[in-house]
């Protein structure tokens, strides 16, 4: 091809995929990050989109991002600034010019720089580089729209899905710059489209002609090698994000404790993908209720779980909100249940496709009564299978319902997996009660977790009522006796502090002992990890103490926060993982740093406040 | 299969008002339950009962069976979620006007609408009882109680007309002093697949006593209601003189050998009928103008939700390349490193 032009290799890259929310966007980024994962990079994705299916064309409100991280190392963050933006139109580059990294490369769709896509997008110039101080960028105008229609126009496909495919031609000119294998994308048209050939072919044709349109011009006039990570462990791996991750560890729960797995739901953003995902697996004996509202989706599932299914709901803030009364009723009644929270942008309908952690308190007391519950948190795309297995089996063995908190950022962003096998699981056996037990009582419970028998209705000789009134200690048998409430309340509390015994211990990156403790949980592990990791680079002593298990911790905290003269806890929301440490750990004093923008934390703005931090500012 | 009432009989203290038409109730679900029994040749563990919160709702506690007292409102959907999870499970669902209708009401609808197979139970007293005397969505236009002093403004649902609606299959309708028909309904309940509504109009001692003496009266029962059974003539009266005929679009009341009318014009009970236009007629009939209409009024046959969520894991696991979650994890797009 273009031998003039130079090759020059790099660790790492960002490139940004954005422009109005019907161009393909998330496909674009989705396919860039798969193509890059296939060729050996390790890649971390950020899909930033409005909650409008459709917004009005060209303008601000309507900008779909797509953000794909990938590196010759292992990569923990989608990045905070990329190197290379696609821009579709005057409105995309306006929103998202600010996240391109100084100096950085900027391809737009020339073709929608016109008097009206500046307008739309409320410019107030007809120069975007002037207007927004772009002189210092590479910003190349390229005219995508009708090169891909002039691409097609053989193909025999009417103009609006000519018009459609300019993605394709805009991901073709990226795949050029960084030397990107087409067949990955190639075999993905051949999979999507097989019944229609001249769909798959016209992808084809306009992938590759933005691939050799990239290469004739005199603008890119340098092409990126990124190498095939070797730091990688050994082994086969596949892309996943954090839906579809937390979907297939709620099923390999469901494997292991040998019972069908029933998710009882009903559709929110972000977290309608993991009911998805359970839709299509009839083939594992997967059976989903998409019920009449939130209460139904969680009563369902209730009810699944007497009856001796392995049952889980699925939800967002607004619908955990919805199902508070029967999260005490799973309570009360002590049947396992993994209520799964995909945290958005709140109060209320707040931000549906924004991420946040400000739901931690509600999962913790958002019930009426001492309604004590097991809180978990996943923190990484590919570990929500692993959490939502660990939910899966403290739920079945504790006899207890558990809630998992995920987010919209780790619940769409992918990564590269390295593929586990289930042999390497741990077992899961719930105390289920045999037929024919003489002198069942349905409140007995085992010494080792306080767990009460699982009696599945059908069986011969258990029969027995449970229910949401306070329950006789042994026989449970409505009970308003003083003493007995008085029971119960402790008992409760005293199973669900008892999967403390059952959970590791928590890990210290870094020293154990140092200047700084950064605090942080859930979804937030891999910015903190990054910035730590680059003060560490530069011998601060700052490590990171990163939670999985919120509620009960593990039991070696104190020791780990006593060994540092500073604490500092950073969360998406105004402090709530900091109040639930000062009310168990009152010994310490935490600083705090907080954000509540929609978005995750930025390397380089931990970094600054660690620092600040550390000086004492 | 041999069961006697005794045998479905709880240790429980039975703590509703002394002359509660629940009392009679319970006795007919516990003459029903035997019978049942060795008819579809069920054993004991294989009941649930569910129910949700009010008076009706304490149910589960008083059979000797598996039971669940839910939350107000919600027994439907967890009823649901027991029949999906074992579909070979009896499920009966006991709940009352304001559990079902009012706080329940959309589970209502949507259960009856997916027509799982559960039996519903809805006493219904036309008031809240467990709270002490608020009107319901079933109280009458006008009806003075505590929460409604100068007479309610709103207008009640007629539970029979919302669960055809609804599409439901089967409709039955009792009274709570007539144990041998409450049976009997039951009875019918249990032998239909899909969604079963028995709606048994139960009087409230305390808060709405009397509220339906104008039928239950002995001393006119047999006037003011009509007993319903699939291919028998719709006639009812004292004397059995009365019956049902289609004048036009509506149904009329005429007295056999008056008016020129015969045994021959007098409608036949096709409960079976999937057009619901009659059956939605004779669930909205009401005195003085008509006779109450008890008994199955609807029985219709259709798929029901947990035949055709287990039907459609079946089929796909017949051809299914996934067999474990092992087989899942390495299916798709992977590669070496």
């Amino acid at each position: 091809m273009d031998k003039q032009k130079s090759v020059q290799e790099l660790d790492e890259v960002v490139v940004r995929f954005s422009g109005d929310s019907g161009d393909g966007m998330q496909l674009t980024g989705t396919l860039f990050a798969d193509a890059s994962a296939l060729f050996g990079n390790d890649v971390s994705t950020f899909p930033d989109y409005p909650s409008e299916i459709r917004a009005p064309q060209g303008t601000i409100g309507g900008v779909s991002g797509f953000q794909v991280h990938f590196g010759s190392q292992k990569v923990n963050t989608p990045g905070d600034y990329c190197d290379v933006l696609v821009a579709m139109n005057p409105a995309a580059l306006k929103v998202n010019a600010k996240w391109v990294k100084r100096g950085g490369m900027i391809i737009v769709d020339a073709d929608h720089f016109n008097e009206k896509g500046y307008q739309r997008a409320g410019y107030k110039t007809f120069d975007a580089v002037a207007e927004l101080n772009l002189q210092d960028y590479k910003v190349i105008f390229a005219p995508i729209t009708s090169l891909t229609k002039e691409s097609l126009k053989d193909s025999g496909l009417d103009n609006k899905s000519i018009i459609r495919s300019k993605n394709m031609f805009a991901l073709g000119v990226v795949y050029h710059i960084f030397g990107r294998p087409l067949n990955f994308t190639e075999k993905f048209f051949e999979k999507k489209f097989a019944k229609k050939p001249e769909v798959i072919e016209a992808n084809k044709k306009v992938l590759r002609d933005g691939y050799n349109y990239a290469s004739n011009i005199q603008a890119i006039a340098s092409t990126y090698k990124v190498m095939q990570a070797s730091t990688l462990p050994k082994g086969k791996y596949r892309n996943i994000n954090g839906n579809t991750a937390t979907a297939w560890g709620l099923m390999a729960a469901a494997e292991k404790a040998g019972l069908p797995l029933f998710c009882g739901s009903y559709p929110i953003t972000p977290a309608t993908d993991i009911l998805i995902e359970l839709a299509k697996r009839k083939d594992l004996g997967v059976k989903t209720l998409q019920a009449e509202d939130e209460i139904a989706g969680i009563c369902t599932a209730i009810g699944a779980s007497y009856a001796g299914n392995f049952a889980v709901t699925t939800t967002s803030g607004p619908g955990l909100s919805l199902k508070s009364e029967s999260l005490g009723l799973a309570v009360m009644t002590e049947l396992p249940l993994v209520i799964v929270d995909v945290q958005r942008g709140g109060p209320s309908t707040g931000l549906p496709t924004k991420t946040e952690q400000s739901d931690l308190m509600q999962a913790l007391w958002g019930r009426n009564g001492e309604a004590p519950m097991v809180v978990i948190a996943a923190s990484t795309p590919s570990n929500c299978f692993d959490f939502a297995f660990m939910a899966g089996k403290i739920a079945m063995e504790h006899m207890t319902p558990v809630l998992l908190l995920t987010d919209g950022y780790i619940a769409n962003g992918s990564e590269p997996w390295r593929i586990p096998s289930m042999k390497d699981y741990p077992d899961i056996k719930p105390p289920i009660v045999p037929k024919g037990t003489e002198g069942y009582m349905p409140y007995a419970r085992d010494e080792k977790r306080l767990a009460r028998g699982w009696a599945f209705p059908g069986k011969k000789g258990i029969a027995h009522r449970v229910g949401g009134l306070e329950k006789d200690f042994l026989k449970g048998t409505v009970s308003h006796d003083p003493i007995n409430h008085q029971r119960m309340v402790d008992i409760r509390a005293a199973k669900v502090q008892r999967v403390q015994e059952f959970i590791p211990e928590q890990q210290v990156i870094g020293d154990a002992e140092g200047d700084l403790l950064v605090i942080g949980w859930g979804g937030t592990y891999g910015h903190l990890y990054d910035a730590v990791q680059e003060m560490r680079a530069k011998g601060k002593k700052v490590s990171l103490c990163h939670f999985n298990y919120i509620n009960p911790m593990p039991k070696n905290v104190a020791d780990i926060f006593s060994r540092f003269r500073k604490r500092v806890v950073c969360e998406l929301n105004m402090g709530q993982f900091a109040n639930h440490l000062r009310m168990n750990y009152q010994q310490f004093n935490y600083l705090q740093y907080n954000k509540v923008q929609g978005l995750p934390f930025t390397v380089v703005e931990l970094v600054e406040k660690f620092n600040q931090i550390l000086e004492g500012k | 299969m041999n069961y006697t009432p005794q045998d479905f009989k709880s240790d429980q203290e039975v703590r509703w008002c002394p002359g509660c038409g629940n009392h009679a109730i319970l006795n007919a679900v516990l003459k029903a339950l035997p019978e049942v029994s060795k008819q579809l040749k069920y054993n004991l563990e294989r009941y649930v009962f569910v129910s949700g919160i009010g008076c009706s709702s304490r149910f589960p506690y008083y059979v000797n069976t598996f039971g669940f007292h839910g939350i107000h409102g919600r027994a439907t959907a967890i009823a649901t979620g027991v029949k999906v999870a074992n579909p070979n499970l009896s499920v009966w669902l006991v709940t009352g006007d304001g559990d079902a209708l009012a706080i329940g009401g959309n589970h209502l609808i949507h259960a009856v609408r997916r027509n799982i197979d559960i039996n519903i139970l809805l006493f219904n007293n036309q008031i809240y009882g467990l709270t002490k005397g608020q009107y319901s969505p079933t109280s009458p236009l006008g009806a003075i109680t505590k929460t409604s002093p100068f007479g309610t403004v709103e207008h009640p649902f007629r539970p029979g007309e919302l669960v055809i609606g609804a599409q439901g299959k089967f409709f039955a309708r009792s009274l709570d002093v007539d144990v041998k028909l409450t049976a009997e309904v039951m009875l019918e309940a249990a032998k239909h697949d899909g969604t079963s509504v028995v709606v048994i109009l139960q009087n409230c001692v305390i808060f709405n006593d009397g509220a339906y003496n104008y039928i239950t009266d002995r001393e006119y029962r047999d006037d003011r209601v009509i007993v319903l059974r699939h291919g028998e003539k719709m006639i009812f009266g004292k004397n059995r003189d009365k019956g049902l005929i289609l004048s036009g679009l509506s149904l009329k009341v005429v007295t056999i050998g008056q008016g020129g009318f015969t045994m021959d014009d007098i409608l036949v009970h096709d409960a079976y009928n999937p057009n619901p236009g009659i059956h939605m007629m004779l669930a909205n009939m009401e005195y003085p103008d008509f006779p109450v209409a008890l008994g199955v009024i609807r029985n219709v046959k259709d798929s029901t939700y947990d035949d055709n969520v287990r039907d459609q894991v079946l089929e796909v696991m017949k051809t299914a390349k996934i067999k474990s979650v092992d087989d899942l994890l390495n299916s798709g797009d992977t590669w070496e490193v």
